[in-house]
């Protein structure tokens, strides 16, 4: 392959048409940069990281939603590739969409820890003790960069704007499967509404196209046994894990600083 | 149009540093009504998300490590250049900040007994990186923006482009901005302010960071005014991904990796016997550099460069996978190597920013005369305290930004408690001059005669050939004499798209604009600095000049560029000696 055709729909629905010289190992952000710096300084997509941990170049390409900078145009098989803004999201310019709803779902499903003591979680001296193994019941479900593939590909999203999407439920799910939270009857609720996690019918394309195998299909899932113990076994709360003892150990003969030079040692 | 926004604290910055600090000051302050967060990019988009390998703190002091211990690790890593009484402070707030992570969400990797795992990383006498798998920033940016989910009183403001800084006699007014949604020009009115924009890797061109990593936050000040400091002293991270640039972690060698040169031979061995690829991060890019230019690099044709290897293969399939995901990641989707195999090809990297603008041991920014401007704060990458004088320890960074964060945050809710003074208006004529110079000049209906993107090309070009690694006289000047060159350039460059909605070209004049002038301070203070001293290497003067150069650089803008000070380093702890590993 020595050229590569981007066909990019425009604001407004129409497709443009750029032709550059491919380069091995080309992205197709490289070739967005490029048609920006060396064709047409007016074309709209977000970048920032190169690295796929940002999440800001979400766009459909070639039929599926993707993350420009590692999408390697040599996978795609073909010259001409076709290129459109997130579908289930409104258009700002060009391939720039509207993420605003999106973020907003995120926010609704409260997403931070919650503990009944807050004095303690906010000003503690020492950690929650957690185990690895239970580090790794939610750590896949942390992984989520907010890039927006999964909603975009979501036939729920498609159609009911007001569906939570599969984002939010895994990052609801996220919090429930964390062992130091205590906010699992809240989400419960939150989750267990018209537009919430029953919309889900497992089409399974959030999985699919998740750029960091968050696999949110999976989380739903998880997140409909939670509601289920409550609803149908009546469970009423969960507690969450206590702070780690303090440290007991004998001290260690380690690596010693020299000794200071100055009457220092003191904060100022 | 100027539409005026009020907030009493606007962060402009939605990195660590700026969560950090709006996480801080909503819980902390009594009377914050309203708080701002102005980001160019949406939130969770900033470069900090890319921070890789740990975060450095002195959890754990009864199995062997103390706050003294990383106290010297960080000023013998600064090459002597760190003011010792910053440091200190910030060591005994990292292991404050790790467990307040951990209680608002961070999945720290954890030891059997269910406390929280840490890794070795360069320059570090103890294993104090603290992680989460290998990507530490991430981690620490998902949980602040979650705690943030759980304050009220706060406004985001995503895809706002700050465009200068409103200082008035002495006191901070506000910032005038962009909307790219709208393209409508702003002023956000306040009574304080945070700069916690980042550094400025994107001057060079094989960098780690990310393109919005233009050192905006750092311009904007020197344009105001402010002196900024210590610019000429830039990290070269030592794994940078070929042909990219993008960040292999420190991490990877923490978990024992190694540099490899086409004789196969561990080189490290000759530099830093005793540390070994664990050296830090200015010591190890100078010995890599040193093996490409004898001939031990392996070729790459199609760029004409050379790189070295990063070994990892005998770490094995499930120490991989489990502590560096990432980088297999990484490493397999962007040149298809998967590192279980072969050798990962690495060169060193522009990374990390050790200079910005000049703050005192508060992160309060101060003025030409060192006094601190009345209401305006700098946090993270973007200020200069300095802790990292002229070479940060790797996990240092991440740290400085929650702990200054922290302090920052601590600051502004004590400065607004204590306080009625309301929000005060600006002179307008002033904000009107901004808005003609963004919307008035760069727009200007006529051809443009230079093109902003081979400016900036030709920027990072030079940077990257002359202000790299090593350094000397005869290439500093010559990049100078290109960058004067690039910036009478600059004058003939305009906006050519026409739009007002999301008008990326727009943002990228301005950036470069900023760009430019950074740049020549960076070189201007090369060539100014007669010794070689942590990231700053000259080859016509290679050892470091106590008696003549132990004192930081500060930059002051003038209508001919960059006028130089200098000012001394704070040592309160350890006396500068001889640096060896």
């Amino acid at each position: 392959m020595d050229k590569v055709t981007l066909k990019i729909v425009r604001t407004g629905g129409k497709e443009a048409s750029y032709e550059l010289k491919y380069k091995k190992g080309m992205t197709v952000l490289d070739a967005l940069t490029e048609v920006r710096e060396k064709q047409d300084s007016a074309l709209g997509y977000r970048h920032s990281c190169r690295m796929g941990i940002c999440g800001s170049c979400g766009m459909t390409i070639e039929g599926l939603p993707r993350l420009a900078c590692q999408t390697q145009v040599s996978s795609l098989n073909t010259d001409t590739i076709g290129i459109e803004p997130l579908h289930n999201m409104a258009v700002i310019r060009d391939l720039v969409v509207d993420l605003g709803p999106f973020f907003g779902f995120h926010t609704s499903v409260n997403p931070y820890l919650v503990r009944k003591d807050i004095q303690e979680r906010d000003s503690a001296d020492r950690e929650y003790r957690m185990l690895q193994s239970e580090v790794n019941r939610f750590l896949q479900f942390d992984y989520c960069i907010m890039c927006g593939l999964c909603y975009a590909a979501c036939p729920t999203a498609a159609l009911d704007p007001m569906y939570t999407g599969p984002q939010a439920i895994a990052q609801a799910y996220r919090y429930m499967a964390d062992p130091r939270d205590e906010g699992w009857k809240q989400r419960v609720d939150l989750l267990d509404t018209a537009h919430g996690l029953w919309r889900c019918h497992t089409a399974g394309a959030c999985s699919f196209v998740c750029p960091k195998d968050v696999d949110p299909a999976k989380a739903i899932q998880l997140a409909r046994m939670e509601v289920l113990k409550a609803r149908v076994l009546r469970r009423k709360e969960r507690g969450g894990s206590q702070l780690v003892p303090p440290v007991t150990t004998p001290a260690k003969q380690g690596v010693k600083a020299p000794p200071f030079d100055f009457q220092g040692g003191t904060e100022k | 149009m100027v539409e005026t926004i009020d907030h009493d604290v606007v962060i402009v910055g939605s990195g660590l540093a700026g969560l950090r600090a709006a996480v801080e000051v909503l819980s902390r302050s009594k009377s914050v009504r309203s708080l701002a967060v102005v980001s160019k990019l949406a939130l969770m988009r900033s470069h900090s998300v890319s921070a890789e390998g740990g975060t450095a703190a002195v959890l754990y002091p009864d199995d062997g490590d103390s706050l003294e211990l990383h106290a010297w690790d960080t000023i013998k890593g600064s090459d002597f250049l760190a003011d010792q009484d910053t440091v200190w402070k910030f060591v005994n707030l990292c292991p404050v900040e790790i467990r307040q992570m951990e209680r608002w969400g961070c999945p720290w990797s954890r030891k059997d007994d269910g406390r929280i795992a840490q890794r070795p990383f360069g320059g570090h006498s103890y294993n104090r990186a603290t992680f989460a798998q290998d990507k530490v920033g991430f981690f620490e940016m998902r949980a602040l923006y979650d705690k943030l989910q759980e304050h009220q009183n706060w406004a985001r403001y995503d895809e706002v482009f700050v465009t200068s800084i409103v200082i008035e006699n002495g006191v901070f007014k506000g910032f005038t901005a962009i909307e790219l949604k709208t393209g409508k020009f702003l002023f956000f009115r306040a009574r304080a302010g945070i700069i916690a924009t980042g550094g400025a890797g994107q001057i060079w061109k094989f960098t780690a960071t990310s393109v919005s990593t233009t050192g905006d936050g750092i311009g904007l000040a020197y344009r105001a005014g402010l002196p900024i400091e210590d610019m000429e002293f830039m990290q070269f991270h030592p794994t940078g991904l070929f042909p990219t640039g993008v960040l292999i972690t420190e991490g990877a060698r923490g978990e024992g990796g190694y540099l490899v040169n086409n004789k196969g031979e561990r080189f490290m061995e000759k530099y830093a016997p005793s540390k070994m690829e664990l050296a830090p991060r200015d010591i190890v890019s100078r010995s890599m550099i040193k093996e490409i230019n004898e001939g031990r690099g392996f070729n790459d044709d199609e760029s004409g460069l050379s790189y070295l290897h990063l070994d990892l293969r005998h770490l094995g399939k499930e120490k991989i996978d489990s502590k560096l995901p990432f980088i297999k990641e990484l490493s397999m989707k962007f040149i298809g190597v998967d590192p279980v195999e072969e050798p990962i090809r690495i060169k060193p990297t522009a990374h990390y920013t050790m200079g910005g603008v000049r703050v005192d041991v508060d992160g309060r920014v101060l003025d030409a005369d060192a006094k601190p401007v009345k209401g305006l704060w700098s946090a993270g990458e973007s200020a200069c305290v300095s802790i990292h004088g002229a070479n940060r320890l790797g996990a240092n960074s991440t740290a400085e930004c929650l702990v200054y964060g922290r302090i920052v945050g601590q600051g502004i809710a004590a400065y607004l408690d204590s306080s009625d003074s309301p929000i005060a208006d600006a002179d307008t004529s002033r904000l009107a001059a901004e808005e003609n110079r963004v919307f008035g000049e760069l727009f200007r209906n006529e051809t443009a005669d230079a093109d902003v993107y081979q400016v900036k090309a030709k920027l990072r070009e030079v940077m990257d050939k002359d202000v790299y690694v090593f350094r000397d006289e005869a290439g500093l000047s010559e990049a100078v004499r290109e960058i004067e060159e690039l910036k009478r350039a600059f004058q003939k460059v305009r906006v050519t798209d026409g739009g007002r909605v999301f008008n990326y070209n727009l943002q990228d004049v301005l950036e470069v604009g900023i760009m430019l002038e950074l740049a020549e301070v960076v070189a201007r203070g090369a060539l100014n600095r007669k010794e070689s001293r942590g990231g700053h290497s000259r080859t016509d003067y290679p050892s470091r000049d106590d008696t003549n150069w132990l004192k930081h650089t500060l930059a002051l803008r003038t209508p001919d560029g960059p006028s130089f000070s200098f000012a001394p380093v704070t040592i309160t702890l350890w006396k500068p000696v001889e640096r060896k590993y």
